[in-house]
């Protein structure tokens, strides 16, 4: 009989990465400048070439761009659109049509951690509705959507995770954790740095 | 929790034998398990044969519309000068589904392998998996897995030294789910908001990159291999005698109240009494099922009755008032307000609407807002008959089906439990204030 133990990668707080870009503004502080993700001789832009040399237009390689500057900078602000259009040959406004269409591109900064519980149906007759409020109770923010004072924590509801049978998934920035409750909220809160 | 669990006695493992299995992720693991033999194998056909196996093989497509796979890579008329491609959808998105998360990140090169096969099949030297975009997991074990096999000279420009090209990338989503409807998905990897287009022309015709192209499920493609290994008749001895259209396993996904969530396989055909009860171990303790919606939140919702009468394939279900769809079970029990839970499966579908049809973007937000409305003790008698009319609007008119999907909860939920919505109406707090001031 074949090993059935736990998922790879699954369930521990320990497990959760920090944000891959080292920091980000916050709203409200002055504008920084910008800094460019695709510099020619970057690896992003090599990264971007090996992506764009995968299909026959270059527009099909924006989702992927807009990936990697949400990674460098944490956000897509303006400024990283106009990059991504200038790349790609395309309008700034055609990007933007296309980052507003599409709900895990941030268009605004978030917090160092941002997290993500599904309160779909599947979920919600689980209680997940619980496990928002406890997070909201212990990071500190007042409402879904709003960065805690420190700039640490965002807390969003979403939509189907899709591991509606580990009721309560969530996500904190690219990790997944499973059947979470109310109850194990500050433990996964007090493994993050 | 039991996960992944140790299969029922009653399961059929064909796609979930190696869940759990670590060693299987790897490509040497997964050769060790007889990987890559069925690919071998098909590279060593003709396309139209593979074809003709598939279609004799009975299989359908497992994403929700039971498109027989076989028929539908007929479609791609070989030698027409244009490249094709094939996209396979890996947007698990359906409330309730999460049978191909287990897929890829438990086999991952079984939906390579499929993947490759089907490419072959249809005639295209290009295929793109469109992950969505939160199952990082997932991303990382296809990234991983595609990385071993171009590096073993499985895939590329001399797949497997056979001087046949194909390549398989992943696109990652970002967060939409109707980029599961397949022309939504084709834009999306085009670069564009994830919009459905209007058919026709379909994706054999004029699809991703306006070439001829073909869309199929994890699953679907999955299986594929299985077949191609041990023939169409094998894979056709899991069916009801008495049904030929529905053949082979197929992946369930059991979420909500009831005591074994997780995938389970079962061939086609199972008592789903059986599997609810036996299998998944039946309601929580001290409750009773309320009701059972069988397919994914688009399908209608079933009483206990008609669930417990149902056998478990594309007929069966559809013989219970409901559709087998992408087999996400979600199972609700009398501890919960139905009516709160059908609001909350409308308020998904506005959050969802890609809003470019005005029945759907309109009737997605009104339904919600009414029954919304309604959980909150401020339904009114004519609430119900209002989101019919609503319904009516929403259903058969649009580009795509996600308005239909938003009005079928609705609409069975009031026909089937219209004593919930009513009960709540007549709680009303001020129901002397006439509806509209």
């Amino acid at each position: 009989m074949m090993s059935r133990d736990s998922a790879p990668g699954a369930g521990e707080a320990g497990d959760v990465h920090p944000p891959a870009h080292a920091s980000h503004s916050q709203s409200g502080q002055a504008h920084q400048a910008y800094t460019p993700v695709f510099t020619p001789g970057s690896a992003r832009r090599k990264e971007l070439d090996n992506v764009m040399s995968r299909y026959p237009t270059q527009m099909a390689a924006l989702l992927p761009a807009l990936w990697m500057i949400q990674h460098e900078h944490g956000w897509v602000s303006e400024d990283g659109m106009a990059e991504a259009a200038q790349v790609l040959n395309l309008t700034p406004a055609y990007v933007k049509g296309v980052v507003t269409f599409y709900t895990m591109y941030h268009q605004h900064p978030v917090g160092r951690y941002f997290i993500q519980v599904c309160t779909t149906s599947p979920c919600n007759v689980c209680g997940a509705e619980a496990v928002v409020d406890a997070f909201l109770r212990h990071t500190g923010c007042q409402e879904l959507g709003q960065t805690s004072a420190d700039g640490k924590y965002t807390v969003i509801e979403v939509e189907c995770l899709g591991a509606c049978g580990f009721a309560t998934p969530i996500m904190i920035n690219e990790d997944f954790i499973e059947s979470m409750t109310p109850d194990t909220v500050p433990h996964v809160l007090a493994g993050l740095k | 929790m039991g996960y992944p669990h140790t299969p029922h006695d009653r399961e059929v493992t064909v796609l979930s034998k190696y869940f759990g299995d670590k060693e299987a992720i790897t490509l040497d693991g997964w050769k060790k398990r007889g990987g890559y033999t069925a690919l071998q194998k098909s590279l060593g056909m003709t396309p139209a044969e593979i074809v003709t196996v598939v279609k004799d093989s009975g299989l359908r497509g497992r994403g929700g519309a039971g498109f027989p796979t076989g028929v539908k890579w007929s479609f791609m008329k070989p030698s027409d000068g244009k490249p094709h491609y094939l996209c396979c959808n890996a947007d698990e998105s359906e409330p309730g589904t999460f049978k191909d998360r287990e897929i890829m990140r438990w086999t991952p090169h079984a939906l390579i392998e499929g993947c490759a096969i089907g490419a072959y099949a249809i005639g295209a030297e290009t295929c793109y998996i469109y992950i969505r975009g939160e199952f990082t997991e997932c991303i990382a074990a296809i990234e991983a897995g595609l990385q071993d096999c171009y590096a073993a000279g499985i895939l590329g420009k001399n797949a497997m030294g056979t001087g046949k090209t194909v390549h398989i990338y992943v696109h990652r989503g970002a967060g939409a789910y109707i980029c599961g409807e397949e022309t939504a998905l084709m834009n999306s990897i085009e670069g564009r908001r994830g919009n459905p287009r209007i058919k026709p022309p379909f994706p054999a015709v004029s699809g991703v990159f306006a070439q001829p192209t073909t869309i199929n499920n994890v699953e679907t493609l999955a299986a594929v291999p299985h077949i191609i290994n041990n023939g169409a008749d094998w894979y056709k001895q899991w069916m009801r005698p008495d049904n030929p259209k529905s053949t082979g396993t197929k992946l369930y996904s059991v979420c909500g109240n009831i005591q074994r969530p997780g995938n389970y396989e079962v061939p086609m055909g199972f008592p789903f009494k059986t599997f609810l009860y036996d299998l998944c171990g039946g309601p929580l303790p001290g409750r009773t099922f309320r009701a059972i919606i069988p397919g994914g939140i688009s399908v209608p919702i079933q009483t206990v009755a008609e669930a417990e009468a149902s056998l478990m394939d594309y007929e069966g279900f559809v013989a219970q008032g409901t559709m087998l769809g992408s087999g996400g079970v979600i199972v609700i029990d009398d501890a919960q307000n139905l009516v709160k839970q059908i609001a909350r499966a409308a308020r998904f579908f506005a959050h969802e609407s890609c809003a470019q049809c005005t029945q759907c973007r309109e009737g997605t937000a009104w339904t919600t807002k009414i029954l919304e409305r309604i959980v909150a003790g401020d339904g009114t008698a004519d609430d119900l008959d209002t989101l019919l009319d609503i319904a009516e609007n929403m259903t058969g008119k649009t580009i795509c089906v996600l308005s239909d999907s938003c009005a079928t909860p609705v609409v069975s939920g009031i026909k089937k439990f219209r004593g919930d919505f009513e009960a709540l109406i007549k709680k009303r707090k001020h129901y002397l204030v006439p509806a509209v001031a």
